[in-house]
């Protein structure tokens, strides 16, 4: 064992001795390797946080939304639904939401209006979230003015401004008192957005969605794990744009990694011939070029990675910010809590170390078995 | 100590440009002596260097290591006999440019397992001997021709072998430093270590330090003193 490990100390020694002797190339591979990593590791790190905290907020959520469809588009629940609805068996509880969409010409954003459906917020105040105290300069005690879709201006004043830690999903949200949000949209009484439900039983949701849609023809039962899975395949198309505009770099890459790795120059050559006549055996030749694309590809693996985590759980993700966190215009501000996938980072790991070492062993493999005498004949 | 008996060695066996370059060599090589291999271009010197340092097998006859029968070993264990056994100056002295002088001398010894403070010890003590302590951490593309010698010949010498061999070792030399690697040489010889070198420099085959001239002429021994 010891035998094994001081072989391996002398080989690592000669090979970093080997690499330290092309500083500048081997430092310019390393820098677009890592480079390559971390922008790989950015977009898992960040869309895996975000999916997770997605799931974890949306945990609170309702398990059924009922929708009123008129010609194919979501329309108003008329009174009489709520009364429907409580007759079907297995529903726990059943509230009558209000909610809309406000596009502020000031800052060109959309805002989403609702109704707390706990209440708490008082008549002519509006609570608000952070991205929108951001933007208008809004502070507790403020007033502000919004136009409705009537033309008729209304005033608010803001009582209260949401956590900051719930950012993700209530960066552009206003809460207001039901008459303030039934005058400011004409909504009739008794009308409601949309029908939250809560059912006793988890394992009963599909069947209670089954009844509802039966019960009520007109309407769509939204599952909360249909939810889920739509803002997971929103994360997946953003993180699959940010990855199309990149395999570009990534192809760019892998043609540097292979030329740099499988071109075998004639002075790398003639080392190895060197190495095999001084007592060097195939195998020992081959394991000194595995350390070396071990070396380079790991370095590059934990220097990317470890900036990656940096950036996105310490810096927010600065560079992609704009493509992963948009919803409309108004950008959240939140730190995502730290989550490493390991099956991603076994995926990255693999893509990127195994290719590169594998690419160094292929010419070496060839060089390698060649004749020791090579050496005193030429 | 080395016995060839009807060696032969053909480079492109088979194919149009065929070529013999060892014919019928039956040789016994002593212990604890330098010989030398003399011949001109093509005679078969250099070839002959390569089946007595294992660095590759006859394409038939007998090569025998202390009685051992080495001609039909297989690879690895040639190359394990070559390390421990076989040390080697080659005629370009063949040193890894950009690596350091006591880093070239530790090579032969990476795959040996022998703990590497040690290996330093002894390159450093190799260097030491023959004048390159101050040279150590110097890269030898940075040395003259003969201190670029001398880390070859500490090279060969750092697994501690019995045989030393030499190809055409002054033919990059000026007469001071081929007189000086003679010296080194003969005191290779007088510690108990075989020296085999090939050579066609008067300077070498007229020495003292060489015991026994073997000339070479078309892949055959033609003069055996």
């Amino acid at each position: 064992m010891n035998i094994w490990i001081e072989q391996q100390r002398a080989l690592i020694d000669f090979t970093l001795a080997s690499l330290a002797r092309r500083k500048a190339r081997n430092l310019g591979l390393l820098a677009v390797y890592a480079l390559l990593v971390f922008v790989l590791a950015s977009v898992a790190l960040f869309s895996h946080a975000l999916r997770h905290e997605a799931t974890r907020i949306l945990a609170d959520a309702p398990e059924l939304i009922l929708q009123r469809m008129v010609a194919g588009r979501h329309d108003l629940i008329p009174p009489g639904y709520l009364e429907k609805i409580g007759r079907i068996r297995g529903v726990q509880k059943m509230e009558g939401r209000l909610w809309g969409y406000y596009y502020d010409p000031v800052i060109k954003a959309n805002y989403t209006f609702m109704v707390p459906t706990a209440g708490g917020v008082e008549r002519g105040t509006i609570v608000i979230g952070t991205a929108l105290e951001r933007v208008r300069g809004l502070a507790l005690e403020t007033g502000i003015s919004f136009r409705a879709y009537s033309g008729k201006l209304y005033s608010f004043v803001v009582a209260d401004i949401l956590p900051r830690d719930s950012e993700l999903v209530s960066a552009d949200l206003v809460l207001m008192h039901e008459d303030d949000f039934r005058a400011f949209f004409e909504f009739p009484a008794g009308h409601y957005t949309d029908i939250a439900l809560s059912v006793a039983n988890p394992q009963e949701v599909r069947n209670i969605a089954a009844k509802l849609a039966a019960a009520l023809p007109d309407s769509r039962p939204i599952l909360r794990e249909e939810m889920l899975r739509t803002y997971a395949s929103i994360f997946a198309w953003r993180e699959g744009i940010i990855l199309a505009i990149l395999s570009g770099a990534l192809l760019a890459f892998a043609i540097l990694a292979w030329d740099k790795a499988a071109g075998l120059s004639a002075e790398e050559k003639r080392e190895i011939g060197i190495l095999k006549a001084i007592g060097w055996e195939t195998g020992d030749v081959i394991r000194m070029k595995i350390w070396e694309g071990v070396l380079i590809s790991l370095s590059a693996f934990l220097i990317g990675y470890v900036a990656a985590y940096l950036h996105v759980f310490r810096a927010g993700g600065v560079l992609f910010e704009p493509v992963l966190k948009g919803w409309a215009v108004l950008y959240p501000r939140f730190q995502l809590t730290p989550e490493i996938d390991g099956l991603a980072v076994a995926t990255l790991f693999f893509f990127t170390v195994v290719p590169y070492t594998a690419a160094v062993l292929v010419p070496i493999w060839r060089a390698a078995t060649t004749d020791p005498d090579a050496v005193m004949r030429s | 100590m080395i016995e060839l008996i009807e060696v032969r060695k053909a480079f492109n066996q088979g194919k149009h440009n065929e070529f013999w370059a060892l014919d019928g060599i039956n040789l016994n090589i002593e212990a604890h002596r330098v010989t030398a291999l003399c011949g001109p271009s093509g005679s078969g010197k250099t070839t002959l260097l390569t089946l007595i340092g294992c660095l590759a097998r006859p394409t038939s006859g007998r090569a025998r290591f202390k009685g051992e029968d080495i001609s039909g070993l297989p690879e690895r264990f040639l190359t394990q006999l070559r390390r421990r056994s076989f040390g080697f100056v080659f005629q370009q002295f063949n040193l890894i440019r950009g690596l350091s002088a006591e880093e070239n001398v530790m090579l032969p010894a990476a795959p040996s397992g022998l703990p590497q403070r040690e290996v330093r010890a002894k390159a450093a003590m190799l260097l030491d001997r023959l004048r390159l302590a101050h040279r150590r951490t110097a890269r030898v593309e940075w040395l003259s021709g003969g201190e670029q010698q001398r880390v070859a010949i500490a090279r060969a010498l750092i697994n501690d072998p019995e045989v030393l061999i030499a190809d055409e070792p002054t033919a990059n030399l000026d007469t001071t430093l081929a007189r000086e690697f003679l010296a080194i040489l003969e005191s290779f010889a007088s510690e108990g270590r075989t020296v085999i070198l090939s050579s066609h420099d008067p300077l070498v085959i007229q020495s003292a330090a060489v015991h026994r001239v073997i000339n070479m002429r078309d892949g055959r021994i033609v003069d055996n003193q």
